[in-house]
């Protein structure tokens, strides 16, 4: 209602503001984001030339004709060589078992988290989001030191006598694991802290007067109202993982394919910029469906 | 009911912040071994932080990474603080889902795609138009501002919906022009998130390594790309030096802005408190 009044306010009161404030970030996003995807999908049509810019045109206006061509070798060679098919299906494995490992650490923190005082709660949250807010790179090369043949881990089982020789951790899929998990972990904790802590307690308490055992209590009550947080969690963790470069390349061996280290070769050290583009629009193709689930919880959430 | 003080979930809380906190632990302690090899510890030795500073290559970058991050913020809190009164007060216009999207997807869009395709459309545009001239510093921004603008949104949207709408409608039927309105009244009771959503947007674009590589042009390397090439080769004490710098930096900025953004709160708390009183 009060929504109602303020519109009709800035309606009458000020001509043509609303205009101006929808105009400046839609016009930005459009022109910066939206378009783009639409020169990516062009290209993904075209051939790669030795040319500046490294491709074919798509329009060509010779003789008063206007020819269009929509090359689709990029998508044809995507599909004859395993390589890629392998590098998609092995991103979206790491994705998914990264996603359901964060699931598996982050969400007890959470519960604790919510579970813990009011007063230390946006402490305990700090905790959380403080390793996150340095650099990326650096968390992730921080592992590098750790998991390394003569890293840390390895001399100090050496020193234990647990192993006589180094275990090779590091270029292996458990580093992409580790990494992922270790980078990724507050964008789950954190839907899910503050999914939990909305949580009406008198469900709980109603529940154990009726008898209910504690775990019982948590798997049908608790787990269940927590849905939204998990799916929206689930899937900051997920869209992002199966693009992932940074991780793979530094921690990752020769064998851990992915399709974001794909993209980047084909594009840097191949210069095939229609390939390149052909591996972006497939990968949004697959990561479509995720982002509209994420769009709509995270939306059904802020307005709960 | 029986309240146990240490439960399963407070250890696994406990279990996780070590998980988090080790490895870094450990990368500030390696950063003052004296000895070349790092995982030899050698004893305590602050040198390489004296070759950190005297290498000028990676102190320009830092400098360059400096000013991209302060004005890609500061761009995208702007844009950010409009975009999040059209999400939060204009709920319904034409093409409102779609702005919805375009403010939710660069959150979750992989970095690989949005560089790649950023790109493209500067090479397309110095194509067509003759704009940008040359990439480098400029392009950089543009991609930053883009991708920030989406977290200053959710960091800015979310307080402002939370906020108690009728402080403004009183000041509106009070005469004031809904500008007055807006930044006399709205404006400080969000001051706090958009000091977040600057910090954030800050962070988020000295971190970023990928969209950079992408969009950037000769001579214009930032700080990441930077530490990237080198790390690619392998654990350098020289890159120790400087994580520790930064994780003492954003440390000390991080706690400094929480706690003034609790402070600025509970003021204003306390004088709602007041008004209320009076």
């Amino acid at each position: 209602m009060s929504d109602l009044k303020l519109r009709k306010l800035d309606l009458s009161r000020l001509p043509g503001g609303r205009r101006w404030v929808i105009s400046v970030p839609y016009a930005w996003l459009l022109v910066f984001f939206l378009l783009p995807f639409i020169i990516v999908a062009k290209i993904s049509f075209a051939t790669a030339e030795l040319a500046i810019p490294p491709y074919s045109a798509m329009f060509e206006w010779v003789n008063n004709a206007l020819t269009i061509r929509l090359n689709l070798d990029s998508y044809l060679w995507l599909f004859s060589d395993d390589i890629y098919i392998h590098a998609y299906w092995n991103s979206i494995r790491i994705a998914f078992n990264s996603t359901v490992l964060c699931l598996l650490v982050g969400y007890p923190m959470a519960y604790a988290i919510a579970k813990a005082p009011a007063r230390v709660q946006a402490t305990l949250l700090l905790l959380i989001l403080l390793p996150s807010w340095t650099s990326f790179l650096i968390r992730v090369y921080a592992w590098m030191g750790l998991l390394s043949n003569s890293g840390i881990i390895n001399s100090f089982l050496m020193w234990l006598g647990v192993i006589g020789d180094p275990i090779q951790m590091l270029n292996t899929d458990f580093a992409v694991y580790i990494g992922v998990v270790y980078a990724y972990l507050p964008f789950m904790i954190l839907p899910l802290y503050a999914n939990l802590v909305k949580h009406d307690p008198t469900l709980l308490e109603a529940a154990n007067d009726l008898g209910a055992r504690k775990w019982t209590t948590f798997f049908r009550i608790t787990l269940p109202l927590s849905k939204n947080g998990i799916i929206a969690g689930s899937m900051l963790v997920f869209i992002p993982v199966v693009g992932e470069y940074v991780i793979p390349e530094l921690l990752g061996g020769a064998e851990t394919v992915m399709i974001g280290k794909v993209l980047w070769q084909e594009f840097f050290n191949n210069r095939d910029w229609p390939v390149a583009s052909a591996l972006a629009v497939l990968m949004i193709l697959i990561l479509i469906v995720p982002i509209i689930l994420f769009h709509r919880y995270q939306s059904k959430e802020l307005n709960s | 009911m029986s309240r146990r003080r240490f439960s399963l979930s407070t250890l696994c809380f406990w279990l996780g912040i070590v998980f988090l906190y080790a490895p870094m632990l450990v990368l500030i302690v390696y950063s003052f071994n004296s000895s070349r090899l790092v995982t030899v510890w050698a004893g305590w030795s602050t040198k390489w932080y004296g070759e950190l500073f005297r290498d000028e290559q990676l102190m320009t970058a830092v400098w360059r990474s400096f000013q991209v991050a302060f004005y890609a913020a500061t761009a995208a809190v702007l844009i950010g603080l409009l975009a999040s009164v059209v999400m939060v007060r204009y709920t319904r216009f034409k093409g409102r889902t779609l702005f919805s999207g375009m403010i939710t997807a660069p959150l979750v869009m992989p970095d690989v795609v949005i560089g790649l395709s950023m790109l493209l459309l500067f090479v397309a545009a110095a194509q067509t138009i003759g704009w940008p001239p040359h990439r480098g510093l400029l392009t950089v921004w543009i991609a930053h501002t883009t991708f920030c603008i989406a977290y200053s949104t959710v960091v800015i949207s979310s307080r402002l919906r939370e906020m108690d709408q009728s402080l403004e409608e009183a000041a509106l039927d009070l005469g004031a022009p809904p500008l007055t309105a807006f930044f006399k009244v709205t404006l400080p009771i969000i001051a706090p998130s958009i000091l977040s959503a600057w910090l954030l947007s800050f962070t988020l674009s000295l971190d970023d390594v990928v969209i950079a590589s992408f969009v950037t042009g000769p001579g214009a390397t930032t700080l990441p790309i930077e530490v990237f090439s080198s790390v690619k080769l392998g654990v350098t004490p020289k890159v120790n030096a400087l994580a520790t710098i930064i994780i003492g930096i954003v440390s000390m900025v991080a706690l400094g802005s929480w706690f003034v953004s609790r402070r600025m709160d509970e003021r204003h708390k306390a004088s709602l408190r007041m008004a209320a009183g009076a």
